[in-house]
């Protein structure tokens, strides 16, 4: 295991792009060219293809958006878009990197996860997170991790792309302040977490 | 329809689909846009996701039909709903069980969701009236009498825009039995929902409804008129089940008329897609070598059907 990743108090966020950076140099030891990569969207999705095209994978990137296997669907509904999954190579017997950009209750993880497995029996699956906010709902833990973030109550962290593709976290109020994530955020935006 | 929308909740969501009169834009689009990311999974290896786990959905059909019953079946089954088939017809009704009674006694064995085809127009209206009181009931109307068939004009919809990609130039020919037609009366006002600017519709005078033109479509009786330049061809059946009384001389009178054969098809666009809602009659509205040429996309309607009932359902049950 790398160094134990860097704790920032509530007031200060890191920089995303540093974190791309520290994540590219942990994860370089543990790949191979049968190293499979999925991004969970939005957010977990750009920093996959950060990740992707620094790391020189061979095999084209995993998308999933999990929004047809969550938990709160049942009260929340279904977001106004969401994307097809698209898992573009054999996942039976394949060691794949999870990539998401906040990682918070779990729940996500998870939803992640049961998808997954909806195409096949990977042999095996590590979670990579650019920060983690560590007020975990669920027995979910990241095995690579950009830092850990403490996030005030009522806020979501979340992971933005400008214009130029720059990656950037950002603290966002809201107002439900409960368990259950926000619903789509803005566009441009990750989903909250 | 009334002053209130019966379909939509007090948050403007859906809580049933019942026609696609009065439905806004955002709904179809964002129907149409669900069904893409469902399109695929058709092709996983699991071919379900758990959005309707542990809900019940039950096919209530009062009218014979295998296609649309097992497409919203494999639908329902492929969000891990419990899918429960009534051919009603051959049930209560017959031991004189009103239609509402059936339906409570349904919601007492607590269902979630109808599923509901009947040869009276507006049977799924009353039905969603009758629940109101449920906010949990959904109920999805799967063709009722003369009046509405709202998942295959979204379906068409969705071929159409599959292929198409832009509704804002287009060109659409409905041909044939537009009289008795549910299919034809959605597809029109799903059509002009989402901005197409020329709809036609094509059949003699006899299979035509009055007042058609007020639904904004160009009516034409020549089909080789009516053809010209049009990016899409939908041809309908003659429902001869349901004419009352001598319509047309016969059948292959109508197929020597209005039937298309590839020499009319060479009139539309070159690039234009031929659609046809089945069970199609070959040899009476559309040519074998139509039917099954390049230009037809009445297989992938079907496929594409799946997908949009799955993206109507997970949106009725999640709005609740």
């Amino acid at each position: 295991m790398p160094t134990l990743p860097p704790t920032f108090p509530m007031t200060t966020l890191p920089d995303a792009e540093a974190l791309v950076g520290q994540l590219v140099d942990q994860l370089r030891p543990h790949v191979s060219p049968d190293t499979a990569m999925v991004g969970i969207a939005t957010g977990g999705a750009w920093l996959a293809e950060r990740l992707h095209r620094s790391l020189g994978l061979a095999i084209p990137l995993g998308l999933l958006d999990i929004s047809f296997y969550r938990d709160d669907y049942s009260s929340s509904g279904l977001k106004a878009s969401v994307k097809p999954s698209r898992i573009p190579f054999d996942v039976d017997d394949r060691d794949i990197l999870l990539v998401d950009d906040v990682l918070y209750t779990g729940r996500t993880t998870r939803a992640a996860l049961n998808e997954l497995f909806d195409y096949g029996r990977p042999r095996s699956v590590h979670l990579v997170v650019l920060a983690d906010r560590d007020e975990r709902q669920l027995p979910v833990a990241a095995r690579f991790v950009g830092a850990t973030v403490r996030v005030p109550p009522g806020c979501s962290l979340e992971l933005r792309r400008d214009a130029h593709g720059i990656l950037a976290l950002a603290l966002e109020a809201r107002l439900d302040a409960g368990n259950t994530p926000a619903p789509a955020g803005p566009s441009g935006a990750g989903a909250g977490r | 329809m009334s002053q209130a929308n019966p379909q939509l909740n007090a948050r403007g969501g859906l809580q049933h689909l019942l026609t696609i009169e009065g439905l806004p834009q955002e709904i179809v689009r964002h129907i149409l846009d669900t069904a893409g990311s469902f399109v695929g999974i058709g092709e996983r290896e699991v071919k379900k996701v758990p959005l309707l786990r542990g809900k019940s959905v039950f096919n209530l059909f009062f009218e014979n039909s295998t296609r649309t019953r097992t497409t919203f079946e494999i639908a329902a089954k492929r969000l891990s709903a419990d899918v429960i088939n009534l051919n009603v017809n051959t049930s209560s009704t017959t031991k004189g069980e009103s239609l509402l009674d059936t339906v409570d006694n349904l919601a007492a064995m607590n269902a979630d969701m109808f599923v509901v085809r009947h040869a009276q127009s507006g049977a799924p209206h009353l039905i969603a009236r009758h629940v109101r009181s449920q906010p949990h009931l959904h109920v999805v109307n799967a063709g009722d009498g003369r009046h509405a068939h709202p998942t295959q004009g979204l379906l068409d919809a969705y071929t159409i825009r599959h292929y198409k990609r832009d509704f804002a130039h287009l060109s659409v020919a409905i041909v044939g039995d537009i009289l008795h037609s549910r299919v034809a009366r959605s597809l029109i006002q799903v059509l002009r929902t989402l901005g197409t600017p020329d709809v036609r519709v094509i059949a003699p005078q006899t299979l035509l409804p009055t007042g058609i033109e007020g639904m904004g479509v160009k009516v034409f009786h020549d089909v080789e008129k009516g053809l010209r330049e049009t990016d899409v061809i939908v041809m309908l059946r003659l429902q001869n089940e349901r004419m009352r009384g001598p319509l047309l001389p016969s059948a292959q009178e109508f197929f020597k008329t209005y039937g298309l054969t590839a020499e009319r098809l060479a009139l539309a666009r070159p690039d234009a897609i031929v659609m046809h809602p089945g069970p199609m009659n070959r040899g009476v509205e559309i040519d074998s070598l139509v039917a099954d040429g390049g230009q037809s996309v009445i297989l992938p309607q079907v496929t594409f059907g799946i997908a949009v009932r799955m993206a109507v359902m997970s949106i009725l049950a999640g709005g609740s």
